[in-house]
């Protein structure tokens, strides 16, 4: 069968993988025998061999060395590059983060191959659907030139275990003077949070100007918090200093596609849609009937938040017992 | 220094936006076109550092003959000049293509800094500083919420999930800025008048040496095939709270099995 090379994003917390590889690993599988990449210190891959295996790869390629992380981006592209050069794969798929398509954009430079970014479904003839213009319309593509690069967008496909045989290979790091380029002198993090992150949460409730104040976010935090849920914001929320811009859902902010999405106080602006409507089950509360994020809502609301949030978080912590 | 600054036209993303059913490529005659928002903050920052270090901001963009009102926003902010490079072969072209037009540009330039938006909001794919360093062989400083630039040496806080990488490279480099670095400036009337005469210099890819037949739709490296509206949702519940809103929402939650 056909070797696909899947580039494993590994967590940045330590332990194992991002949900977003076995995801990539689970849509590679349409086009063959998935082959896991780890790029990354000594040690990563030991880390991160049980779930590669449990989700379908065949062989981990392991290219460790202190080197790579201290660089951005263009190292694990030349790995990655070395591989299509040795292997000649059939494929390459990358979780779609911001520096996997980056990732993929260097690869594709370097191996003269197009690449299709943030793929919703890759079929089994390589024809990938993604989502164009704010989830208004879906489109079909395919790569016409060298081997295809793929990126999957999070929360798009379903990871299903294929258990395989995880059989290691090493693979020499020897990064040329191009991929020193750009030095990551720290990774700074801000806002510690236990919730689960934005993009790969399965539920997200997100807050807008209608919460009225970066106090009364704490309402939205609860019901999310209940639910087990990533907090997010619009950006009238974010502009207004009532929540950090990294949490913003929408055109310039994040593209979430969570099973349900709650919009609490969000009028529901196109460039908002942008980045949430094509979640699975949509909720909305907003006291303006008229609001048309109704339109795109499942289940609808009309009424002030302020009571009916914290109504509804006692509810379902309630039931929870 | 000099520095370069790439600004897109894009359909408005306000207005409803669409494929040509003709040959699948961006229709830009069904939505107005405007600059994509991004790279006024890219402009912004480029004038940032000009005022800084001195020397001059060259707009450059690729794209049909009315992206010159993209460069005119650019030049009424505060840019200096243009180049333009419009073609009918670019037509259509994927963005591996026009990474290698942009880099033929700027092969033909003299810059210590790249800026560019961190993403356009027609593709949103977030690469093009990423192809263009490793075409140019320069650092990409991408994704950049701050930027200083010191002794020939360029520092980027790059926005994270929940924080942010500390970014370093040697000049020249190219940098992507996001809408937290800045806060762009309204063209004044004064620079609204100015612009009119700054200069634009069109080229063609004769003109950069950019085999045409390299370019454009039919030799593009990816295609789309097909394309459909996404099926609308079917309207869904819509209760007004009287007082057990909440319950009906719980309920609702439960039905779909989510508590
Ligand atoms: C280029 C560009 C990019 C953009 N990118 C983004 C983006 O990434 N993300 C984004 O979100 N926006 C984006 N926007 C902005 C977008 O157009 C809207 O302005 C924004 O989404 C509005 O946020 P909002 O719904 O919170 O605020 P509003 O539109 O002001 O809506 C607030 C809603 O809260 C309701 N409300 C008020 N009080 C209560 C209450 N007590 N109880 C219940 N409901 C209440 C109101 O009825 C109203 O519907 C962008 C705009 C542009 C031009
Ligand atoms: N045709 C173009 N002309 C000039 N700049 C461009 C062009 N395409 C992309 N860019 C720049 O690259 C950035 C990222 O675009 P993208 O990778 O398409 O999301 C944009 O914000 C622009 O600054």
């Amino acid at each position: 069968m056909a070797e696909v090379l899947v580039l494993v994003e590994l967590n940045p917390a330590g332990e194992g993988v991002r949900k977003t590889t076995l995801e990539a690993l689970t849509a590679a599988r349409a086009l063959g025998e998935p082959s896991a990449v780890v790029v990354g210190g000594p040690g990563s891959a030991a880390a991160a061999k049980a779930q590669l295996a449990e989700y379908g790869a065949a062989k981990v390629y392991v290219a460790e060395s202190e080197e790579v992380d201290q660089f951005l981006v263009a190292p694990k592209a030349e790995v990655l590059a070395q591989l299509v050069a040795d292997k000649q794969p059939a494929a390459v798929v990358i979780p779609s983060s911001p520096e996997g398509k980056e990732v993929a954009g260097r690869l594709a430079i370097k191996t003269g191959s197009g690449f299709l970014t943030d793929v919703t479904e890759i079929a089994g003839d390589g024809t990938a659907t993604q989502v164009a213009f704010a989830g208004a319309t879906i489109v079909h593509s395919k790569v016409t030139v060298g081997t295809p690069i793929y990126t999957v967008r999070g929360n798009s496909v379903t990871p299903e275990p294929a258990p395989a045989a995880a059989e290691e290979e090493t693979v020499a790091v020897s990064l040329s003077e191009a991929a020193k380029a750009t030095r990551v002198v720290d990774r700074v993090v801000e806002q510690q949070s236990s919730r689960p992150e934005l993009t790969e949460a399965s539920i997200v409730v997100s807050g807008g100007r209608g919460v009225a104040s970066a106090e009364n976010f704490s309402i939205i935090e609860a019901l999310a918090d209940s639910l087990g849920a990533a907090v997010g914001a619009s950006r009238a929320a974010v502009d207004s200093g009532y929540y950090p811009h990294t949490f913003q859902v929408g055109q310039t902010g994040k593209t979430v596609s969570p099973q349900l999405y709650i919009a609490v106080g969000i009028s529901g602006a196109i460039q908002h849609r942008a980045g949430m409507q094509t979640s699975k089950t949509i909720v909305a509360v907003n006291k303006d009937p008229e609001a048309p994020i109704f339109e795109l809502a499942d289940f609808g609301v009309v009424g002030d938040l302020n009571t009916v949030v914290p109504q509804a978080t006692g509810a379902i912590s309630a039931r929870k017992g | 220094m000099d520095i370069v600054v790439l600004v897109k036209q894009v359909p408005d993303s306000g207005s409803e936006r669409n494929l040509d059913p003709a040959d699948n490529t961006v229709a830009r005659g069904s939505a107005d076109n405007v600059v994509n928002e991004i790279d006024e903050y890219a402009v912004e920052e480029a004038l940032v550092l000009k005022e800084a270090h001195g020397g001059e901001v060259t707009v450059l963009t690729v794209g049909p003959e009315s992206a010159s009102d993209a460069i005119r926003k650019a030049l009424s902010m505060g840019a200096d000049k243009a180049v333009h490079v419009v073609d009918d072969a670019i037509h259509g072209s994927c963005a591996p293509q026009t990474s290698a037009i942009l880099a033929a540009a700027l092969g033909q330039m003299s810059y210590d800094v790249v800026l560019c938006g961190a993403e356009s909001t027609d593709g949103q794919l977030s690469v093009m500083p990423a192809l263009l360093a490793e075409r140019l062989g320069i650092p990409q400083l991408s994704g950049a919420r701050k930027l200083t630039v010191e002794g020939g040496v360029a520092r980027v806080e790059r926005q994270t999930d929940g924080g942010y990488w500390a970014l370093e490279a040697p000049l020249p480099a190219i940098v992507s800025t996001w809408d937290t670095i800045n806060e762009p400036r309204y063209p004044s009337f004064k620079g609204i008048m100015a612009a009119k005469k700054k200069p634009v210099e069109k080229k063609s890819l004769a003109d950069l040496g950019v085999d045409p037949a390299t370019v454009g739709l039919a030799s593009a490296t990816s295609q789309v095939l097909d394309f459909s509206g996404r099926p609308p949702k079917g309207a869904g519940v819509k209760v007004t709270d009287e007082g057990d809103g909440a319950t009906a929402l719980v309920d609702f939650l439960a039905g779909q099995k989510i508590v």
